[in-house]
């Protein structure tokens, strides 16, 4: 229908579908489902649209308010039929899968990760608060918070009491002695005319404003608070200075000069100061993907290995899921058939995290069930061919009897006179399923064996669980001989806890581009085989 | 007929906001920020920690939370918080995060008062001093030790060659499974291969003027480096067999436990599980390599730290310095999780009573703290990966010199 519709005369206004005089006109009850529905979708855009304004993210806003009203304008005019079926699955699709692809890319041009994370601000004010240090026999003080005026809204003060009982009273503009303060037994002041002491609480509630304090004492120092009651003398070691753009160590006299294209600032030695911000690397972050030499090296030999997992997965998971349906497939129901089909399915229903560990831990060497079982001593995890033998095994294990259950509805929905003519035509069993049963079969098997190629292609679990990537050659610590491209990469990118989240999305982008080839490939050849019902 | 269908559809879309408003019209109040402090632990210091922080939030009139978070995502999920301006105000952790911690601005520096630092172990202080300042406020510390099973080894080793023999010995006499209990696994382990790689003379990374290790001074791929891991070969699976990648964090615990091995390297996290299983145990530190250096194994130190975003900052600098600082709340944890307390006089006070505290303090004697500088973490695996080549037969100066440059790559 779709191939007589296209071609010449497009242009014209859509005919109404044919079955529209058959829609039931909107009864009460339609219109009450309606409004509640359209109620929730404002009421999912005022709870998103409330963090957004509050945080002074405008761009997020203005797409609430577009997306909103685009729904209100298809839902409540009467035309745009196939928009209101299409409307919820492309929002959706632009909200999970464009939206993380954009972003993806977005972020695989910057240098985002630990270390550049925040911004420039962000790190310069980090630098300067974590180089606070108290001086050689400066003093510290007994703190006690309070403001002139009301406890919430009144002046800032710090009263001190210094180690020989004196009591001062600092504010922004320094230090002045306090005569009729009376102190308690830890030094902290009880009573002070003229001031109010904060409780916990309301000390609590000027948090920020205590924390960014600094009573100006001697030349360069400011009296800091330490909690609620200690405060210390201290001196910022790291001073940004904007003429320059550049952070000098006061105490070692080195200067450090911002790089805005690497986002950090480094001295004349080339040593960095560890906070740094996040900026735009262009394409770098691909350059150093393309000229890794490790990466280079193991490339093809880690896709190679990755294409053979997941041919081999789905090739494995058919057969033996083909095969134990077909010998559940008999013309009398088996006797015990659901304790058969109950126990096949099991690897299904159990947790694959939990199997594929105990699946480990049966290959071990030296402790491992198979090992004990067969009496051999094969390290299973140790070598190339073994493990990897193992990861398909483990792989297949779990994933036939899914390709069981699908096989097995499917041979029930093929007549059995086709095979029955077949055989009386003269054909041999293997020829009749091969040559009517298969093909039949395929129609409906097809589909699901491509995904369950593009899944295992990128089965990260089936491979971190179990080997691990291993065995790893000596001479290539990143590349094992089991890695997929998603397990390798996720370690390139993770290694350790350290993230690099804008190297990690260069890779992503590359990955995806090969998933996308793969499937387009799949999905071609897949439009082949429908052929086959035609 | 338009203008009937008109009138219920304008309907729908007045009710709808009608719906919508009186839904948001009773959004809850405003919370009220001032005076609540939030602390992040594991597990297993959550519960410790809540009546501490209940009788802190009552002396002070504030609300105090403390959330439990999995141990392996705490310091991942600190880190996005904090980007994202959720974070708590406390974090309670292990002190080689501080690095990446600090270059993600996501710690203040902590100043105790006075003398208040010199009641702490000195390797506590060390542990988490970072780039000259005082990041956390410690409560308590780990390393590796030996636990010998007394009934199979009744004495505490001196060398690792008399652990060997020892261990080789019940072993050939059909007494044990394996002569030694030391994680390995297939991916390697530097944390508990350490102590013997120091002893042979390996180190990670030379030290700097602050006294932090010095990522540009590598020491994976340098001549010791590659003496040292030969030293370990000789244990391996072609050597004398004892350090095995079949060995692992999943089976070495059960192989203690059920007597399968005489000596089992591990910190004191594993000591509740042996105790319940009823194996006569002493601890003794890690033994050397006879005629080289001492063994020195990573020394942890859990600590508090103050987060740089936290909404109560304040709140939080007086909890960590009026409370952890004090021996009642380090007691407390203490006795829920007996690692040695880093604060002296509580070790003192519970080392009567513990003869393991001892043991465990003296095991930790040699410890060095495990690096806090973010270069670690290019470090465990690929070096972890040379280890288990190397143990399982491979050449030694091969493996490390690619784990060398697979660290170098990554460190930039």
């Amino acid at each position: 229908m779709a191939r007589q519709s296209g071609g010449a005369g497009a242009p014209k206004a859509p005919a109404p579908l044919p079955g529209a005089r058959l829609v039931p006109r909107g009864g009460i009850a339609g219109h009450l489902v309606k409004a509640v529905l359209l109620a929730v979708s404002v009421g999912v855009a005022v709870w998103a649209a409330l963090p957004l304004a509050a945080a002074g993210n405008w761009i997020g806003l203005a797409a609430v308010v577009a997306v909103t009203a685009l729904v209100f304008w298809i839902y409540l005019s009467k035309r745009h039929i196939p928009a209101k079926y299409l409307l919820p699955g492309v929002l959706l699709l632009v909200a999970f899968q464009v939206v993380p692809v954009l972003y993806t890319i977005g972020t695989s041009v910057t240098n985002y990760g630990d270390g550049h994370r925040g911004t420039k601000e962000q790190a310069i004010a980090q630098i300067e608060a974590a180089s606070v240090a108290q001086g050689e026999g400066a003093d510290d003080y007994v703190l006690t918070l309070a403001a002139r005026g009301g406890a919430a809204t009144g002046d800032l003060v710090f009263l001190l009491t210094a180690d020989d009982g004196r009591v001062l009273a600092g504010d922004a503009d320094g230090l002045e002695p306090v005569s009729d303060a009376s102190t308690g037994p830890t030094g902290k002041v009880t009573e002070a005319d003229g001031y109010t002491l904060l409780t916990a609480a309301e000390a609590g509630g000027r948090s920020e404003e205590i924390s960014e304090m600094a009573v100006p004492a001697e030349e360069g120092t400011g009296i800091r608070a330490s909690g609620l009651s200690a405060a210390y003398e201290g001196r910022a070691t790291r001073v940004y200075d904007a003429d320059c753009d550049c952070i000098t160590d006061t105490s070692t006299g080195e200067v450090y000069t911002a790089d805005d294209e690497r986002g950090a600032f480094y001295n004349e030695d080339g040593d960095r100061l560890s906070q740094g911000w996040r900026v735009g690397v262009g394409a770098d972050n691909y350059a150093r993907v393309v000229a890794d030499p490790g990466i280079a090296s193991s490339f093809f030999s880690i896709l190679g290995w990755n294409v053979v997992f997941a041919a081999g997965t789905t090739f494995g998971v058919f057969v033996l899921g083909l095969s134990v349906a077909l010998a559940m497939h008999t013309r009398r129901p088996l006797r015990g058939r659901t304790v058969y089909r109950l126990l096949l399915v099991l690897p299904y229903a159990m947790p694959a995290f939990a199997m594929m560990l105990l699946w480990r831990d049966m290959f071990n060497a030296d402790f491992g069930l198979i090992n004990r079982m067969l009496g051999t001593d094969v390290d299973w995890l140790g070598g190339t061919a073994t493990a990897r033998a193992a990861a398909l095994t483990i792989n297949i294990w779990l994933g036939f009897p899914y390709m069981f259950l699908i096989a097995t509805g499917a041979l029930q929905a093929i007549p059995r006179e086709l095979v029955q003519a077949a055989r009386i035509d003269g054909a041999g069993a293997w020829q009749a399923f091969r040559n009517v049963t298969l093909p039949l079969l395929m129609v409906a098997m097809a589909p699901v064996l491509i995904a369950t190629f593009a899944f295992n292609f990128n089965n990260f679990n089936a491979i971190w669980l179990t080997t691990e990537g291993g065995p790893f050659p000596s001479d290539s610590p990143m590349a094992g001989t089991t890695d997929l491209l998603i397990t390798y990469t996720y370690r390139l990118a993770f290694g350790g806890q350290s993230a690099q989240y804008g190297y990690a999305a260069a890779i992503s982008v590359f990955i995806f581009l090969i998933v996308t080839l793969i499937s387009y490939l799949s999905l071609r050849r897949s439009a082949a085989l429908e052929e086959v019902n035609r | 007929m338009r203008p009937r269908t008109a009138t219920p559809r304008a309907l729908a879309g007045a009710a709808a906001l009608a719906l919508a408003a009186t839904a948001c019209g009773s959004g809850e109040p405003a919370e009220d920020a001032a005076g609540s402090l939030v602390i992040w632990a594991d597990p297993e210091r959550t519960d410790v920690l809540q009546p501490f922080a209940e009788e802190f939030g009552e002396a002070n009139g504030v609300r105090v939370e403390v959330q439990s978070l999995p141990v392996d995502d705490i310091q991942g999920d600190f880190v996005t918080a904090h980007e994202a301006g959720s974070g708590p105000d406390i974090l309670v952790g292990a002190h080689d995060w501080i690095g990446n911690l600090v270059q993600n601005g996501a710690i203040d520096p902590v100043q105790l008062p006075g003398d208040a630092a010199e009641r702490f172990d000195e390797g506590a202080v060390e542990a988490v001093t970072y780039q000259g300042r005082l990041y956390g406020v410690p409560y308590a510390m780990e390393s590796l030790m030996l636990v010998r099973n007394t009934e199979l080894a009744p004495e505490a080793p001196a060398t690792v060659e008399e652990m060997v023999e020892t261990g080789t010995a019940l072993k050939e006499d059909g007494e044990v499974e394996e002569a030694l209990g030391l994680q390995v696994s297939q991916t390697g382990d530097p944390f508990h291969l350490q102590p013997f790689y120091t002893s042979a003379g390996g180190s990670l990374f030379g030290t700097d003027d602050e006294g932090d290790p010095d990522p540009s001074d590598l020491g994976v791929g340098t001549d010791a480096s590659v003496e040292a891991m030969e030293k370990v070969a000789e244990l391996g699976e072609e050597g004398e067999g004892v350090l095995k990648r079949s060995i692992d964090g999943d089976n070495v615990n059960g192989l203690f436990e059920r007597g399968e091995t005489p000596y089992f390297v591990t910190g004191p996290w594993s000591l509740a599980g042996i105790k319940d299983a009823g194996v006569d145990y002493a601890i003794s530190p890690v033994p050397g390599f006879e005629g080289m250096d001492e063994a020195r194994p990573f020394l942890g130190v859990q600590s508090f730290f103050v987060a740089s975003g936290g909404e109560n900052k304040v709140l939080a600098e007086e909890f960590i310095v009026n409370n952890v600082a004090q021996p009642e709340l380090a007691t407390a944890l203490y006795e829920a999780d007996p690692r040695p307390p880093a604060l002296r006089e509580v070790f003192e006070a519970a080392e009567a009573d513990d003869p393991d505290l001892a043991a465990m303090m003296e095991a930790a004697g040699n410890a060095e703290p495990m690096p806090a500088i973010p270069e670690m973490s290019a470090v465990w695996d690929p070096f972890g990966k040379a280890q288990a080549a190397v143990i399982g037969g491979e050449d030694p100066a091969g493996a490390v010199d690619s784990a060398e440059q697979a660290i170098s790559e990554q460190i930039g």
